[in-house]
């Protein structure tokens, strides 16, 4: 790699992001990602998950890495540029041909009055990456690598590919520009589980040898631990918890990150609930509280949750988002409390 | 043991539809004999296309052409009366819904009317069914809710104030309320995020046990599965392919589809390879000869393209549909 090996290749750097909902003549500020903090090193490809359940703002951040939102604070760098400070033409022709997105619905990417080669014959001729002539070879070697070939995508429509199918050729598509860094948003989630896991797995080989880096947007903590080599898990707008996803889906040391790993239905019959959760407090609008945004529904919350936001507490190589592990003494506390909740 | 609440014997639904002379079948539910006991959990499991949502409808009896009932039969059995569920009358076929059969459908948190207020929509339909003055209804629906653990302050919103998990909360207690004998779920907990998705897990749970209801429950979940029902059949592109009871099923399982729907799903407890099917379920309109799974599976022989499987007994309530495990089983000797 040319490029100076101690510059990462995505930075992320206390980004936030404020929507502002008006009602009548009042404005409430709504902070959808808050001071988010991610970096994707550029020595060696990383699958980096970020979890979180609907409304944690994770598809904001992501919208934000591709440049489609501009952050309202904080500072986005891609290897040695900032995001905000790159012109409309350097963004076309180098940003987005080493950053590449991937939606939830291929069905909603891709036209349906458009033949699906279209969209690949279209990304090879913006950036010129193969001549007239090639385009047919390139465009077969690229669907090769996600298990198809030209013949049996070329003048389909959407339709008439499956779910997985239509998916992989959207990956497809993000691979033709020979991309770095692939953005996915819930790739997954409108596919069935065996489909699923072929795109998983797609992913894992893409890393190892394309060395293509891909941030793994996900609510869905079993492939994130699957695929991701780091984990980052949002709520309501924070990191509350992010390391290697060994450690944090693992053995995860925030409250939040331990419910909603209880909270994955088991196909061991023997890990079948047995406590019972409270839902009418997950309701709560956690988005404006003061303090801890998880202060309402956990199992630990001490007084100074309600009143101050947690920093981060770096745990063994992992930051974590909880006043749980400010000192020695409540953090063997918090691990027994672990052991309660599991 | 008493009679199951349905029974279902070489069940056939087909869609049929005629267009510009051609007539094209689609058989989403071929050839299922099952027995549904009351006041259990019974699972119904499988990829989208397997016909699940459509083995629902006819349970249901809420089908009209193109979907066809063409052979085999479906029995109820409910206040100690036998009804004949495909050769019902309309009128009847309602009547029974109206009173003993209640339905989640997919999707359900956008059935609420969205100009009404939870309240009315509550009044609306227990009204309907019963002589009740609003007054009535409405202490009826408060308790109710309470008892679900729904906040009051639901009864006074519109459906777009809540959220999705709430409303979709709010639609199980409003199927429920009523207190029916059969409740049919349809994927009740897909789109929803995993912590609320494990609290309406549990608002189900309690719901059918309060009256011991029966649930018939739909999901390509094989996790929700595990979590709430009693036994599972796992269907395969309109066949059943195997049945048993919730732990044998994923402990034990004998058929290659269903080892593969439980093998193939990641988990926290291993980042080690898993390996996809290769290949999608088949169109339904041209199932493959033989058995329906022969092409993606990686036991199939010669007699599994040409020969539908039968259904075989393996264990106490546990059987399967596979020749290469009737093969195995004749080369046990016999308990």
């Amino acid at each position: 790699m040319s490029q100076q090996s101690n510059t990462p290749l995505l930075k992320i750097e206390d980004v936030t992001k404020v929507f502002h909902i008006r009602e009548g003549f009042s404005t409430t500020e709504f902070h959808a990602v808050d001071k988010a903090s991610i970096t994707i090193e550029a020595d060696s490809p990383k699958i980096f998950a970020i979890v979180g359940e609907s409304g944690s703002g994770k598809t904001t951040l992501a919208r934000m890495v591709l440049g489609m939102e501009t952050p309202s604070m904080g500072i986005l760098q891609y290897r040695d540029r900032v995001l905000a400070e790159l012109s409309n033409k350097e963004l076309k022709q180098w940003f987005y041909k080493e950053v590449q997105p991937v939606f939830q619905d291929p069905f909603a990417a891709f036209s349906p009055l458009k033949r699906i080669d279209h969209y690949l014959y279209e990304t090879v001729r913006n950036y010129k990456m193969a001549s007239r002539k090639e385009a047919d070879a390139y465009i077969d070697s690229v669907l090769r690598e996600v298990g198809l070939t030209l013949a049996e995508v070329k003048g389909r429509y959407p339709n008439e590919l499956s779910g997985g199918q239509a998916q992989r050729v959207a990956i497809a598509r993000a691979l033709i520009t020979k991309p770095k860094l692939i953005v996915a948003d819930e790739p997954v989630s409108m596919l069935d589980a065996s489909l699923r896991m072929s795109v998983v797995n797609m992913f894992r080989k893409l890393k190892e040898e394309n060395q293509v880096s891909v941030i793994y947007i996900t609510h869905d903590l079993a492939t994130a631990y699957y695929a991701g080599d780091q984990v980052a898990v949002m709520l309501r707008g924070w990191i509350v918890e992010k390391g290697t996803s060994e450690q944090v889906l693992g053995n995860p040391l925030h409250p939040y990150t331990q419910n909603l790993k209880t909270s994955i239905p088991s196909v061991n019959v023997s890990d079948a609930w047995k406590e019972k959760i409270d839902l009418a407090v997950v309701e709560a609008d956690e988005y404006t509280r003061t303090g801890c945004k998880y202060a309402g529904r956990c199992p630990f919350v001490m007084d100074k949750c309600h009143n101050h936001i947690p920093p981060n507490f770096v745990h063994e190589g992992r930051a974590v988002k909880c006043f749980l592990y400010e000192d020695p003494e409540t953090m063997a506390q918090a691990a027994l409390g672990e052991v309660v909740v599991t | 043991m008493s009679k199951p609440i349905i029974t279902t014997q070489n069940l056939k639904a087909y869609y049929i539809t005629h267009a510009y002379g051609v007539e094209r079948t689609v058989q989403a539910v071929d050839d299922i004999s099952i027995n549904i006991n009351a006041g259990e959990i019974y699972g119904i499991a499988g990829e989208s296309g397997c016909g699940k949502s459509t083995l629902l409808k006819v349970l249901l009896g809420s089908f009209a052409p193109p979907l066809t009932v063409v052979g085999g039969s479906i029995a109820y059995h409910l206040d100690d009366q036998d009804i004949d569920g495909v050769n019902l009358p309309e009128d009847e076929k309602r009547d029974l819904r109206w009173k003993q059969i209640s339905y989640i459908p997919q999707g359900s948190m956008h059935v609420l009317n969205p100009v009404r207020k939870i309240r009315d929509t509550f009044h609306d339909f227990i009204s309907a069914h019963r002589t009740v003055t609003r007054k009535e209804s409405l202490k009826m629906t408060s308790s109710y809710l309470r008892d679900l653990g729904l906040p009051d302050k639901v009864l006074g919103s519109y459906p777009h104030e809540l959220s999705g998990g709430m409303r979709q909360r709010v639609t199980i207690a409003l199927a429920t309320i009523l207190w029916p004998k059969l409740i049919f779920a349809d994927e009740p907990t897909t789109a929803l995020d995993v912590i609320v998705q494990r609290g309406v897990i549990q608002m189900l749970r309690e719901v059918q046990q309060r009256e011991g209801s029966t649930l018939v429950l739909i999901t390509h979940d094989m996790g929700v599965h595990a979590n709430l029902a009693d036994r599972i059949a796992v269907l395969y592109a309109g066949k059943l392919v195997e049945e048993a009871p919730t732990r044998t099923i994923l402990q034990e399982p004998r058929h290659p589809y269903t080892k593969f729907l439980i093998e193939s799903l990641p988990s926290l407890e291993g980042r080690e390879e898993r390996n996809s099917i290769p290949g999608r379920p088949p169109a339904l309109d041209h199932p493959p000869s033989g058995c329906r799974f022969h092409e993606r599976c990686p036991l199939a022989k010669d007699i599994c393209r040409t020969i539908d499987p039968e259904m075989i007994t393996v264990g106490p309530s546990h059987r399967t549909a596979c020749h290469v495990v009737a093969e195995e089983l004749s080369h046990e000797p016999a308990i």
